[in-house]
């Protein structure tokens, strides 16, 4: 990652070990994921092996090794969201944009992430694209969702 | 700022507030909390600014959180000068501006979306909104603010008798906190329902120079949001519990870890605690007093196992959330090595009220071993969804058939405490839900998730569910909850795919016990709960796929077919120009062709033609 964006990140913590967490959320935000060189300098810096911090960052479900899309999708799984549905949802968008929960569209437009729980139960199922959160989906509505943003694309 | 000059803040804030009731322009207020906001309201009140703006109309609108009732949002309520708040539901931008020009035209009280009023007295044709059959039966005490202030101003927090209770505590011993709280009889909320006050005094007797109070906001159940909609609805109730709880165990730090899923929550609860501090309700000598205690929020990276207190711990220290052997329970050695209080969002809500209140007010609510009231996410397939909030000894059925407005389909199990309770069925409608009750049927309380399911749903495959979710979810450390959890999974999936076999349930049996003695944390010993119960409820269920190869509900993938009933198909085409896979054929006018062989079982052409087409219900999923 870029000098001065790590440079930021030092600035709001005081560098002890029990910041590892929080910083790597930092870079992760920076940068869109966790680069090894990300992991190298956080290491030289917190005095915490990079052994280790490969150990916490793969623990947690939240980082991620390669770049994110642009646009990021969820599609909650939760037990609400499992009952109307959700499995179908996933379904529609792994066949839609060719890829697996974790991975990223080959164009860099999307990338897909499975999720536990996004906390909208009562209007389940629930898929959310960056920050907008669609509720009461269906494999229709969903597909028509992304049939609109392909159009959009297409005609700016 | 000293006591005096925040009880001068109070006077002045609850004139505002009377203001606010009182007030002379238009205020609307609309339900933005994470559920609202995913059904609408940004949009809303995108609308509603935009419309007002367009007519010069001076109006006050202020985002507040949810109410409950989340299959009304978006919630959109009005108050006119001398009228009461009346509240409007499933609103859309274009309604919204409707209904406000007919209150801004002097056209009457609107009734379209009408569902009802804030006011005390009786308004001709308009229920009072908390009337409502969802809404009548609960016990609003941890809720009582969400949903009516603003979230984002201290003063309407402060107006309603917000940070009375620490002032009160304040002026007591540690000791008489610990004996209200103690009389009351408050349980902890997260679920395992020990006793709160037997927990603090665990750590305010032990001695050291450093004791720590923890907030636990890592709301992993999936399916349950009690905890969001409160730190959304009313971030400063549950920061106001974490000062008592802190007082009285003698803490001078405090963490509130919390998902990153829930970035309004996050966000409510830095901009509250930049407030308190600004009134001296968090720093050095708390309100004058020589009480200390600050706050810092520690966002979780996405580990459910991390809802256990040792492993929510070793997060917080940067560490894998990995639980350790207890003892040392964390209330005598906690973080990094401290004597350590973590305590449930729901249980630090409580707190104020029980001390403004008192023990005797809340002790009168409950069973006499579960006091109080419990907040519940009911969802599922049950009519209205949302948050509840009933007292403790409350039947099922009054939950899912009076709150819940029943369910469209007939009632097959609801499923309580999350990946960590079990499904319980008809037989147990009647069952009060108390900690003792709720244990003894196999399921447990939890943190409050309650998800009616009903006969299109499939157990085996929701016991599946629950069990691939724990054991992506192992740590791994210990070897029951590792590899017990993968082969229960295995053998799931077997009988899922119709590969099953008669010993299975036995081997599901034997091994589930097996874990549930042997694992090393709660969410191991727990993890087999949902099949234990599933089996000892639903047994023809697993039965009937084992023997009859068939899935009663019609959901497991590899048992169903899809199929077109000749006689119902029109020939309209639509299910042709969905199907991803051109397993539909057939010319316009007449009844299509499946190639089962093509068919991926998507459930495309299901939706097409039972709700958009002309036909109709022409396909059908069997088992």
């Amino acid at each position: 990652m870029a000098k001065d964006i790590f440079k930021k990140v030092m600035q709001d913590f005081t560098g002890e070990p029990a910041d590892l967490i929080p910083v790597l959320q930092r870079v992760q935000k920076a940068d869109g994921y966790v680069s090894a060189d990300a992991v190298r300098r956080i290491s030289r810096w917190l005095k915490v092996s990079e052994n280790e911090i490969y150990g916490v960052t793969t623990f947690y479900a939240q980082f991620r090794f390669s770049p994110p899309g642009r646009h990021h999708i969820k599609a909650c799984l939760g037990t609400a969201c499992h009952v109307q549905g959700g499995e179908q949802m996933l379904d529609v968008l792994e066949r839609r944009l060719e890829i697996e929960p974790g991975e990223t569209t080959a164009d860099g437009e999307y990338d897909l992430e499975r999720v536990a729980c996004l906390g909208c139960c009562a209007l389940a199922p629930v898929v959310m694209i960056d920050d907008r959160t669609f509720s009461r989906m269906s494999v229709l509505k969903l597909q028509r969702l992304l049939d609109e943003r392909e159009n959009d694309k297409r005609s700016p | 700022m000293s006591a005096k000059t925040i009880s001068d803040r109070r006077r002045i804030a609850e004139k505002n507030w009377e203001k606010l009731q009182d007030s002379a322009r238009p205020v609307v207020y609309v339900g933005a909390g994470s559920c609202g906001r995913a059904a609408g309201a940004t949009e809303v009140i995108e609308a509603i600014k935009g419309h007002l703006k367009k007519r010069r109309v001076d109006a006050k609108v202020i985002e507040v959180g949810c109410i409950g009732p989340c299959y009304l949002e978006p919630l959109v309520d009005i108050q006119m000068p001398k009228m009461p708040r009346i509240s409007y539901s499933n609103v859309a931008p274009k309604q919204a501006v409707r209904i406000l020009d007919s209150f801004l035209e002097d056209n009457g009280i609107p009734r379209f979306h009408l569902a009802g009023h804030f006011g005390e007295e009786e308004i001709d044709g308009v229920p009072r909104f908390y009337d409502q059959p969802m809404l009548a039966p609960q016990v609003r005490i941890v809720l009582r603010n969400c949903g009516i202030i603003d979230p984002e101003n201290i003063d309407h927090y402060l107006a309603r008798d917000g940070y009375k209770a620490i002032e009160k505590c304040l002026s007591m011993p540690w000791k008489e906190v610990v004996e209200t709280v103690k009389d009351a009889g408050l349980r902890g909320r997260g679920g395992a329902g020990f006793p709160t006050w037997q927990k603090w005094l665990f750590c305010r007797n032990t001695e050291s120079d450093q004791r720590y109070l923890i907030c636990n906001a890592d709301e992993g159940d999936p399916g349950a949001f009690m905890n969001r909609s409160l730190i959304e609805g009313d971030p400063h109730a549950v920061l106001e519990g974490m000062l008592i709880a802190a007082y009285t165990i003698g803490a001078s730090r405090g963490f509130i870890y919390i998902r990153a899923e829930y970035p309004l929550a996050i966000e409510r609860l830095k901009s509250a605690i930049v407030r308190m501090r600004k009134l001296g309700l968090l720093g050095d000598n708390i309100l004058g007093s020589d009480f200390s205690f600050d706050i810092k929020i520690k966002e979780g990276a996405g580990a459910f196992v991390c809802g256990e207190e040792t492993a929510l711990i070793a997060s917080i220290e940067g560490k894998r959330g990995m639980p350790r052997t207890r003892p040392p329970f964390p209330a005598v050695a906690g973080l990094w090595g401290k004597p350590t209080i973590i305590n449930n969002v729901e249980t630090l809500g409580t707190l104020p009220n029980i001390i403004r209140n008192g023990a005797e007010w809340y002790s009168q609510f409950g069973t006499e071993t579960s006091k109080g009231t419990k907040t519940f996410s009911l969802v599922g397939k049950v009519r209205r969804t949302g948050l509840i909030e009933v007292p403790l000894g409350i039947t099922l059925r009054e939950v899912i058939y009076d709150i819940g407005g029943g369910l469209v389909k007939d009632f097959k199990a609801v499923q309580t405490g999350g990946p960590s309770g079990g499904c319980l069925g008809e037989e147990f409608l009647d069952t009060p839900i108390d900690y003792e009750n709720l244990a003894a049927a196999g399921s447990i309380m939890g943190s409050g998730g309650l998800i009616v399911v009903d006969k299109d749903t499939c157990i085996v495959d929701t016991a599946k569910y629950f069990l691939t979710f724990t054991q992506e979810e192992s740590c791994g450390k210990c070897v029951p909850c590792r590899v017990g959890t993968k082969h229960l999974v295995h053998i799931l999936e077997r009988i899922c795919k119709g590969k099953g076999e008669l010993e299975d349930i036995a081997k599901l049996e034997k091994l589930g016990h097996a874990i549930k003695g042997g694992a090393l944390c709660g969410l191991g010993q727990t993890a087999p709960n949902p099949i234990l119960s599933s089996l000892k409820y639903f047994r023809d269920e697993f039965l009937a796929h084992i023997k009859d190869k068939r899935c009663p509900a019609a959901v497991c993938r590899d048992l169903v077919v899809y199929r077109i009933i000749k006689e119902k198909c029109t020939g309209c085409q639509r299910c042709v120009q969905v199907c991803p896979t051109q397993a539909i054929t057939g010319p316009r006018s007449e009844p299509h062709n499946l190639d089962e062989e093509k068919c991926i079982k998507c459930r495309s052409c299901y939706e097409i033609c039972r709700f958009d087409a002309i036909a109709g219900d022409a396909i059908i999923i069997e088992s």
